[in-house]
């Protein structure tokens, strides 16, 4: 059999897509990967995407996802009619941040940049978390204040839409990590929300929709992406990802990627079109009693976390049934 | 597992599974925790001691119960057991058998029989072993009483198209409700005779295997060229992944159209709940996340007029494994499907791997899924009409509402268009149907296993017949 060719120029593939096994040539490669980022950002798309004339902050990270993110949206914007603005978040996580932030910096062409810090916004940083948590996980602190330090940045910049950089396999390792853990509120909510509906009959959402474009791209296809356009960014794991629970659904990916490429769309449909029972029905989103972002209880958990850190009892606000204020 | 850990609620494994390393030499009988009495065999579940009584009395219940719960399985009955050889199969037959032979009120009612699949020409064994499986297994059914079926994989290259379409619905006495389907049944037991301790459910003595209407004795295998068909069919198949998945499918239909045809109702199969949470977790990673209450639930009711029912579901595989060893459970076992050496393992074997693994370090990992997957609800996984039915699995198509990328894995480049790049050597055989024409009647994770099949000439006449049909 001959040597494979590109499916669109017959030259020689740089690659063979996993989605579908389709071999491209670097330039088809490119052109492909931009035209299907640009497509899922479309009118009409399904979950609903920004319209012309919005204000979309990007969440920056300085990884590879958020770099490949912030210089498709730089290209797409004109043509999107959008305004864009960079927002980064600085956790404190000694080692791991300052490098990436630095990239942010350099690589972030023409939009603003706001940079929000954990220790400003919430008076701990992760490192600082060390001493009051012990040898526990610092995930959950971590994920939860970060998604409220974007929501604020987005408030202070105006923005319509927030932008983060998930990708296919960020996607399938949540729907394997919520399944292996039971939790099937969130199982629930990602479905819901693919199909665009957000549970809020009254309209008024007091959180800034959130849009994945790049959640149809595997990470491989990101990563040569990235090297083909020469972006720079910063592939530091995190010092405390060895502890965290998701290392285990990542480790399942890696391997049912390698048995079969597809696996990793088939998850993502598979969290789609997953049919939750009723029982223990979603709430409707209100606002926290405390600091006003939103929140599904009287508090928002990172309202919560916080109380519990500042009574010096940071694992209460772990569990299930976590201190009210 | 996270849940579980309560108060610890972070997603580290900061909770070390203390409980497991004890000292050597601090082992000790402990007293069972049912009777307080007897010392204890085993330790079931995260840490209960059970002597071997209370033990075969809990596993003896949970089936009763299982099925007492579910109200599905009528009185009078025609049920059909699946059995595999393996030890869960195995030990649900056991099950049926001490569940009828109880002279209470709490026997069992229904009429039980088993069929038992031959897949040795996939599992590559030779004649001679198969002869051997078979004859084996042939000796345990008649022991057990029941009418039996020795059926062979290559028989479903004979099913009739009309397998692939779901049977009407119809109920011996419609309207009645389990409690007065029960009650009914008792009162015509008292009335047959009183001294018949054995009325109604009578089975046929020993050696009722010759009378059963059976195709084949059990030391006949089929046709050699049937076996080649069959075989040339699993080799044209690219992965492992879909090569399971159409054994499955096979097996399944050829056990619905035995049930179909012999008129028996239900259908009863061994699956544990490890074997559920791996199914659960296998499923997602094949794209059926629409349909994995109806993939693993208790029942399963796509076909219309046969219901598949999986009563074992609850039980760990240890559990099994324990009552097997403890009462001399005998087991047939067949051997996985040979993969080559360069081949990827499949889907199945990845989570299988996975998980048992992961149950090691964390003990609740099993039951965590599982319960899991009992939220999940089967509704609109059942199609309502032809059109929206997948052809191979009979549940609804998922496909509608996603966005064109999305579906993009599930398409088959055309293949005039391989032609055309000089990829494709050998151009589809004239009259054939493109494989891609058989797309649209698939659902996501159908189209993905079809797209690694061989080509369409190597299919089972039984679904080119159904595909043609509803093509045109």
């Amino acid at each position: 059999m001959p040597p494979p060719r590109c499916l669109h120029c017959s030259r020689p593939p740089a690659l063979l897509r996993p989605r579908c096994g389709s071999p491209l040539c670097r330039g088809c490669f490119v052109r492909r990967f931009e035209a299907e980022a640009l497509r899922s950002l479309a009118p009409g798309s399904r979950p609903p995407a920004p319209g012309p004339g919005a204000t979309v902050a990007v969440a920056a990270s300085g990884g590879k996802d958020s770099t490949v993110l912030s210089h498709l949206l730089q290209r797409f914007a004109p043509r999107l009619g959008w305004r864009l603005a960079l927002v980064s978040v600085d956790e404190g996580i000694a080692g791991y941040r300052e490098a990436a932030l630095a990239a942010v910096r350099r690589g972030r062409g023409s939009p603003p940049l706001l940079v929000l810090s954990h220790r400003e916004l919430f008076g701990w940083s992760v490192d600082e978390l060390g001493p009051a948590l012990g040898p526990g996980s610092r995930c959950t602190f971590c994920g939860v204040m970060r998604r409220q330090a974007l929501e604020r940045a987005a408030r202070l910049l105006a923005a319509d839409w927030i932008a983060t950089g998930h990708n296919a396999d960020d996607i399938a390792e949540t729907v394997l990590m919520n399944f292996l853990r039971g939790d099937v509120a969130r199982l629930r909510r990602t479905a819901t929300e693919a199909t665009g509906g957000t549970g809020d009959p009254t309209g008024t959402s007091r959180a800034v929709p959130r849009c994945k474009p790049l959640r149809h791209a595997y990470e491989k296809e990101i990563v040569l992406y990235a090297y083909f356009q020469g972006l720079e960014y910063v592939s530091t794991e995190c010092v405390y990802a060895p502890q965290a629970f998701r290392g285990h659904a990542r480790a399942l990916l890696k391997e049912l990627e390698a048995a079969r490429a597809p696996a990793v769309a088939a998850l993502g449909h598979s969290s789609r079109r997953l049919r939750v029972g009723a029982e223990g029905g979603g709430r409707v989103l209100g606002a926290c009693r405390r600091c006003g972002f939103a929140a599904s209880r009287e508090l928002c958990k990172a309202c919560v976390l916080l109380a519990a850190l500042e009574r010096g009892r940071p694992k209460v606000g772990l569990g299930k049934r976590a201190l009210e204020g | 597992m996270c849940e579980a850990a309560g108060d610890d609620g972070g997603c580290g494994a900061d909770v070390g599974p203390a409980r497991r390393r004890r000292g050597a030499g601090r082992s000790y009988p402990r007293t069972c925790m049912k009777c307080g009495q007897g010392s204890a065999a085993l330790v079931i579940r995260v840490g209960d001691p059970f002597c071997r009584n209370c033990f075969r009395e809990y596993f003896m219940h949970k089936f009763r119960a299982m099925l007492g719960k579910n109200r599905i399985i009528f009185p009078g009955e025609k049920v059909l057991l699946a059995l595999s050889g393996g030890p869960v199969s195995s030990a649900m037959l056991r099950q049926v058998q001490e569940g009828l032979s109880r002279e209470t009120a709490k026997k069992l009612r229904f009429i039980p029989s088993v069929v038992y699949v031959d897949e040795g020409a996939v599992r590559g064994q030779s004649l001679a072993q198969r002869e051997q499986s078979l004859a084996r297994m042939e000796t345990l059914l008649q022991a057990t009483g029941f009418p039996y079926y020795l059926m062979h994989l290559e028989q479903a290259l004979e099913l009739p198209a009309s397998i692939l379409r779901p049977g009407p619905v119809t109920s011996s006495e419609p309207g009645l409700s389990y409690k007065e389907a029960v009650e009914g049944f008792i009162q015509q037991q008292r009335q047959k005779g009183n001294g018949d301790k054995d009325s109604g459910t009578s089975l046929p003595g020993p050696g009722s295997g010759d009378s059963a209407e059976g195709p084949l004795a059990a030391s006949r295998l089929p046709a050699a060229a049937l076996t080649q068909e069959l075989l040339k069919l699993f080799e044209a198949v690219e992965t492992p992944t879909a090569k399971e998945e159409l054994l499955q499918m096979l097996r399944i239909h050829l056990i619905l159209q035995t049930a179909r045809t012999k008129g028996y109702t239900k259908v009863m199969t061994g699956e544990s709940c490890t074997r559920v949470a791996i199914k659960l977790l296998t499923n997602l990673a094949l794209g059926r996340g629409a349909f994995l209450a109806i993939d693993t639930g208790f029942k399963d009711n796509r076909h219309g007029d046969v219901m598949v029912v999986r009563p074992m579901r609850e039980y760990m595989a240890k559990e099994i494994a324990f009552y097997n060893h403890f009462f001399d459970v005998p087991t047939v076992i067949a051997p996985p499907l040979p993969t080559k050496r360069r081949d990827k393992p499949s889907i199945h074997r990845v989570v299988e791997r996975f998980l048992l693994g992961l149950q090691e370090d964390f003990p609740s990992t099993i039951s965590t899924i599982y319960r899991t997957g009992e939220k999940l609800s089967s509704d609109r996984a059942k199609a309502t009409c032809e059109s929206q039915r997948c052809l191979l699995c009979l549940c609804a198509l998922d496909l509608d509402g996603e966005e064109e990328l999305a579906l993009e894995p599930t398409l088959i480049m055309d293949e005039l268009e391989l032609e055309r790049n000089g990829c494709c050597q050998d151009p589809p055989a004239a009259g054939a149907e493109r494989k891609s024409a058989y797309i649209p009647l698939l659902c996501y994770s159908c189209r993905l296993t079809f797209k690694e099949l061989g080509p369409v000439t190597t299919l089972p006449p039984y679904v080119r017949a159904e595909a043609q049909r509803r093509i045109h």
